[in-house]
């Protein structure tokens, strides 16, 4: 038998940009098995939501993650409204979805820039995050904030966009989509990039799915599961056509976040074209009694907020399930059996966001 | 299967301006929602302490009996909840964001706000 030796991979290292550490057993240069262990940036804000007001949370929640941190302001401010039956004004949801695809957009290039990165192609890395300072500008026009956007509150939003603005975001998207088109080309043609890319971290669809892959990372694998069918928001007035490959491999899932950016830019011009004028928020009183389970799609999957209140201003129980959680019993599966040099790649594939994870 | 897909980019990138700033010899981006930092007027705070309640990272703290508005610069998010909610509408968000700093420290303000006293009651007006 050959001799297995374990290598610790994180929670520091340069291809990883938040901490988690994997504890590989190799044998020559096969991973043979990849134990995962996390918990380095565990800040306890699920058991903030008995110290802060309901109506305050909001800004807590969306503080969970850096990068898709509006969705999870609105994937709370969604529970909260069903708790309280508050029903929210169209024109507020159609903001909501507009911002959440601008959100899709800025993950998924901040991921593929990553992702090059990861292969060593900075220059792709560099073009991609030049791009994506494009949508970050947007969203600091529209919103305040380039990151945490702050815009979602209870029973609505709390900032307008003028149908001007919306014209004209419309039409950047075209030319913002005529410079995705370059940069995606070259993930996808490139001679290189698919040799490095194809057939690594190979998940086949039965283990997508056994294993609770969500996201790209499922639908890599042709699971094509998506949370925006279930039409909350505005998604269930839009045209949302899934984007699944069947490969299972690296080139695969980068290949349905490339494709991904295409369906943002014409859900936001959909979104555009569709809304309806009105008010964006509605008054909320009185306090939340009872739980609910509520879900959205992030750039990375499914989100799952859990939130119980008990008719006082503080909440007593708030749980957060993020997707990377999920995507990881996945992901020691696409390790098994790979090489030691493909490993920060296959770790990067799955859009890994460890603060969300541990919240 | 393509070889060299990057060249056309990489050359047009080489060949026009720089795409960041170099800040801070140039200003930085800002927009007119841009959240930069607090401020308050503190000549018409009437120290209800509403700020104080609804701030989530509890950066502001208001003495009633002091008449002192006191932040916390580096415990502040900056979410715009204060002044959103201020009744009086005496915070606002200015678009500049505050200078780094190497020290832990409160800005207080002294709150020169006097309530008006009503005309039939003393016949004279301050404020
Ligand atoms: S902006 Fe937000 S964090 Fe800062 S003082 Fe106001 S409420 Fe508190
Ligand atoms: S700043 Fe506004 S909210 Fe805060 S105490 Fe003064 S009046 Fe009240």
């Amino acid at each position: 038998m050959t001799k297995q030796i374990i290598i610790p991979f994180g929670p520091q290292h340069p291809v990883l940009p938040e901490p988690i550490h994997l504890d590989l057993v190799l044998e020559d240069e096969m991973v043979v098995e990849a134990i995962p262990s996390i918990g380095y940036i565990h800040r306890g804000f699920e058991k903030l939501v008995e110290k802060r007001e309901f109506t305050e949370y909001v800004y807590v929640a969306e503080r969970t993650c850096g990068i898709c941190s509006f969705i999870h302001g609105l994937t709370y401010c969604q529970g909260i409204e069903e708790i309280m039956q508050v029903e929210v004004p169209e024109r507020a949801l159609f903001l909501r979805t507009i911002w959440s695809e601008y959100s899709r957009l800025h993950s998924h290039l901040l991921w593929l820039g990553l992702f090059a990165d990861s292969f060593g192609f900075e220059n792709l890395f560099m073009n991609a995050w030049r791009i994506r300072e494009r949508i970050l500008d947007v969203m600091e026009q529209t919103t305040g904030g380039r990151v945490i956007q702050g815009s979602c509150k209870i029973g609505g939003v709390r900032r307008d966009i003028s149908g001007e603005k919306l014209g004209q975001m419309s039409k950047d998207l075209d030319s913002i989509g005529q410079e995705l088109e370059e940069l995606t080309n070259v993930f996808l043609r490139d001679a290189s990039i698919k040799h490095r890319l194809k057939n690594v971290g190979v998940l086949s669809r039965d283990d997508a799915y056994s294993l609770g892959a969500v996201g790209p990372t499922a639908r890599g694998s042709g699971v094509s599961l998506d949370m925006r069918k279930t039409g909350y928001a505005a998604y269930g007035k839009l045209n949302l056509e899934t984007v699944a490959e069947n490969d299972g491999d690296c080139y695969a899932r980068c290949v349905v976040r490339c494709r991904e950016l295409f369906t943002s830019i014409d859900l936001i011009q959909q979104a555009v074209r569709k809304i309806p004028d009105g008010p964006t928020d509605v008054k909320v009183t009185g306090t939340p009694d009872g739980e609910y389970f509520t879900r959205s799609e992030q750039p990375r999957g499914e989100l799952v907020h859990y939130l119980k209140g008990n008719g006082t201003k503080f909440l007593v129980r708030s749980r957060i399930r993020t997707p990377t959680l999920t995507n990881i019993p996945p992901l020691v599966k696409m390790l098994q059996g790979c090489e030691l040099a493909d490993v920060p790649v296959i770790v990067l594939s799955i859009d890994p966001c460890i603060s969300c994870t541990e919240r | 299967m393509a070889f060299f897909e990057m060249v056309k980019t990489a050359l047009r990138t080489v060949l026009s301006r720089p795409a960041t700033i170099r800040y801070p010899a140039e200003p930085a981006k800002k927009t007119l929602l841009t959240r930069g930092h607090v401020t308050i007027d503190e000549s018409r705070c009437i120290s209800c302490g509403t700020c104080q309640r609804k701030c989530p990272a509890q950066a502001i703290l208001l003495n009633k009996e002091e008449k002192t508005w006191q932040m916390d610069r580096l415990r502040c998010v900056v979410c715009n909840s204060c002044v959103d909610t201020c009744p009086v509408k005496c915070l606002f968000m200015d678009t500049q964001y505050t200078a780094p700093t190497v020290t832990r420290g409160v800005e207080i303000v002294t709150i020169t706000y006097v309530k008006p006293v009503k005309a039939a009651d003393k016949g004279e007006i301050q404020g």
